[in-house]
């Protein structure tokens, strides 16, 4: 049912005023029960399986199973993000089991400053050049040739 | 409604998205704005760490020129632009993207967004255009820098405005005053006054009804949070657009949708019909009928489309991807065992990464259905039609050109502005400019931000915001909970009442309308005159219902005005595919009554424009014209 809450394992992101699903669900789908004090995905239909909710999830407590329309039971894909890398483990229909991880950024979380540290441009509002042009373009903005 | 509080928020420039092409636009405006003592805004319906098209990940930048190299010019890509989209496209926009999009990359670089390099230091190419990163938080990066340069202008949580959807312009005669909306979180209706306004909400998906209807409905290839409200929000302020026909329809990984640029341009693998037969050499006769452009390498993008196309609809499919064998020509090119096993594990790498990065659920379903590419195919087939000027499609607003290039018709006042004042559009927000892709989409909103920055120093006052329309805008737009709420008791489901339409069913019935009327799936992309104009008649009572939509919670009430979105993208498409009699992209969609393409009477914009003050709507051609000498 696309993502989907493994109950046992939710905590409700402990009574804080949302959860981190519900902070980051690019759709607005995943929702605290206040009842239950338990995540939901309200509307698994819109849900475009991004995981974004999945690799927030502090609790590991969200899952993906595949939409039932074309995805036959039993794989699965679990990813583990950290602040440099993710890993992911895929496990086939058939038992098979592969592993990745791949590099996610070079830099450490909160340091993108907006200029990249290029040096700033000629500052002329009615010029060509962006912010950090021509720096940032390792030469001159191009005019046409034609 | 009564416990609706409303919000006025003013500022210069009012940002409105939160995609690639709205942080490039907060990156550059708060720049700008800081120098010339001004203020930015930016309002993002979702979280703008993962919000937008890229809120998966990608796994390659679409568009680099690498100028620094002379690897490619500007000119270059606008005659690749030009050819991909049969000759309709604005040369002086694509020109323009083309010539900073380099600055974008570099700055994701330093960033730290992770771009392959080969040996000697240099990115890896997928494609002439395209390289290849480890792109899984290519977006949380973007929107961090467009963050901390908002958090320049002061505290974060007066420049961003995250969870709040904006519905409707606001306007002061022929210039935009700001926009009109209420938060999904909290009972607050919020008043954003401004003397620009930047649009990059997105392009529109589910205006067409998607090949999964069960569980799997939200699987389209463009995610299904890109609603059409740039269209929306333009037409609604008067704005000329163009290119609405202009649909695309991306051929991938059938079902998941994964994406097939790697297997194509970096593994060189070939598509087949079922019979083996490549129909790109097979029916290699067929692209003459579209000369120059089909005649041009590479074959524009829809041509290949239709190649595929004519096999799968003459009952020649599935199509394949035949990954098998690609995989097979690298090891047997490789000099030894030693080296071809290094090969394959690389390749294994690559091929996992390419998914997991952008399409999650291609890897689940390769993984449910036991594929080991190596050893067997995988099916392709054409997705449904997507609103997305971004990539091999057009919509979008008309806007105006850079003074260096544009020709004179293209060129009325500010670049990247809209035909309304101080309305700048960029992303799938601006029209006739395809394939600029995400990091164009970053560039594009940079150029249209320090634009929009330019018309607030030379245009400094700030426009007048009726309060009595306010008062208006906000009864119509929270109606929705209204009705609900008065009506909802008389009935055993909530769902079903004679007095309302909830936004899912409003939503199924706008796509069945698309579907059968206007070329979608199921009619294998083809329509004629009469089906147009039935469908168009069926939208008339559409958008007398939209009048009875339902909202039980803030939730559905954006449901609401999402469909509603969706159903004037629907229009604005519907009337130019009608107006333009001829194919000129089959493979996005045919004219059954006008099968062939019309260079003689088509090689034009077909643009459109809803006029406020009548409701009515103007049909437009405006010529193709070259870059300025």
């Amino acid at each position: 049912m696309p993502s989907f809450v493994l109950v046992k394992k939710c905590d409700g992101c402990k009574g804080q005023d949302k959860t981190a699903c519900q902070y980051i669900c690019p759709n607005d789908l995943m929702v605290l029960n206040p009842a239950t004090l338990k995540a939901y995905n309200r509307d698994p239909q819109m849900c475009w399986e991004c995981y974004n909710c999945v690799k927030i999830c502090p609790q590991q407590a969200i899952d993906v199973r595949g939409y039932s329309d074309f995805i036959p039971l039993g794989a699965s894909v679990t990813p583990l993000r950290g602040s440099e890398d993710i890993m992911w483990t895929i496990k086939f229909r058939n038992g098979m089991l592969k592993r990745f991880k791949f590099s996610i950024r070079t830099t450490p979380e909160g340091t993108a400053a907006p200029l990249g540290e290029f040096a700033e441009g000629p500052a002329n509002l009615n010029g060509i050049e962006l912010m950090t042009e021509p720096a940032s373009l390792t030469r001159s903005v191009p005019r046409s040739k034609k | 409604m009564a416990d609706f509080k409303t919000i006025e928020v003013t500022t210069d420039l009012l940002i409105i998205g939160g995609g690639m092409s709205a942080c490039g636009a907060a990156v550059e405006a708060a720049y700008w704005a800081k120098k010339n003592g001004l203020n930015v805004v930016m309002v993002d319906k979702a979280a703008t760490d993962r919000s937008g098209a890229v809120a998966m990940g990608l796994s390659a930048l679409n568009l680099y020129l690498g100028l620094a190299d002379e690897y490619n010019s500007p000119d270059d890509y606008v005659a690749y632009v030009r050819n991909d989209m049969m000759g309709i496209t604005r040369e002086d926009l694509v020109f323009n993207i083309a010539r900073h999009v380099d600055s974008s990359v570099h700055l994701f670089e330093r960033w730290g967004l992770p771009i392959w390099k080969d040996e000697d230091g240099k990115y890896v190419h997928e494609g002439r255009w395209q390289i290849m990163i480890n792109g899984e938080s290519y977006k949380v990066i973007v929107a961090e820098a467009a963050k901390n340069a908002l958090k320049s202008l002061g505290p974060l949580e007066e420049h961003l405005f995250e969870r709040v959807f904006i519905v409707e312009p606001l306007l002061d005669g022929d210039r935009v005053a700001g926009a009109i909306g209420f938060s999904v979180r909290d009972e607050n209706f919020y008043v954003f006054r401004a003397k620009s306004v930047l649009v990059a909400m997105g392009g529109a998906v589910h205006v067409f009804r998607p090949r999964s209807t069960g569980e799997g409905f939200g699987r389209t290839w463009y995610p299904p949070w890109n609603t059409g409200s740039s269209a929306y929000f333009t037409l609604k302020a008067g704005a000329e657009m163009t290119s609405q026909e202009a649909r695309f329809i991306p051929v991938r990984f059938k079902d998941g949708y994964g994406p097939v640029g790697a297997w194509f341009l970096l593994y060189k693998a070939n598509a087949t019909n079922a019979f083996g037969e490549d129909s790109l050499v097979t029916r290699i006769d067929e692209l003459e009928k579209y000369a120059p452009y089909g005649t041009t390498k590479p074959i524009p993008t829809c041509l290949r489309n239709h190649l595929w196309m004519i096999d799968l609809f003459g009952g020649k499919g599935p199509l394949y991807m035949q990954t098998a064998e690609a995989i097979k020509n690298i090891a047997d090119a490789s000099p030894d065992e030693k080296e071809t096993k290094k090969k394959l594990k690389e390749l294994e790498f690559e091929a996992w990464e390419d998914f997991l990065d952008m399409t999650i659920t291609q890897s689940l379903l390769w993984a449910a259905t036991n594929v080991e590419p190596e050893k067997q195919p995988s099916e392709i087939a054409p997705c449904e039609p997507y609103f997305i000027g971004s990539h091999s499609g057009g919509s979008g607003a008309w806007v105006s050109g850079p003074e260096d290039v544009a020709p004179p018709a293209y060129n009325w006042g500010y670049c990247n502005m809209a035909t309304v004042n101080g309305l700048f559009c960029a992303g799938d927000a601006s029209g006739a400019s395809s394939h600029k892709y995400s990091s164009g989409s970053h560039a594009e909103g940079r150029i249209a931000a320090k634009s929009a920055i330019r018309f607030i120093v030379e245009n400094n006052t700030q426009p007048n915001v009726d309060k009595a329309r306010v008062e208006e805008l906000k009864k119509k737009i929270l109606r929705p909970l209204a009705i609900f709420k008065e009506n909802r008791e008389e009935s055993s489901d909530p769902n079903i009442h004679p007095n309302y339409i909830k936004p899912k069913d409003f939503m199924f019935r706008l796509q069945k309308i698309m579907d059968e009327y206007a070329g979608g799936v199921t009619m294998h992309f083809t329509t004629n005159k009469p089906l147009l104009e039935k469908g168009l008649e069926l939208l008339v009572y559409l958008r007398e219902d939209s009048e009875k939509l339902a909202a039980e919670d803030l939730h559905e009430l954006m449901r609401c005005w999402e469909n509603v979105h969706r159903m004037w993208q629907a229009e604005a498409h519907m009337r130019t595919v009608l107006f333009r009699e001829e194919t000129r992209w089959p493979g996005y969609y045919y004219r059954a009554d006008y099968p062939d393409i019309d260079q003689k009477n088509w090689h034009l914009f077909a643009n459109c424009r809803w006029i406020p003050k009548t409701g009515e709507w103007v049909m437009l051609k405006r010529e193709v014209l070259p870059l300025k000498k």
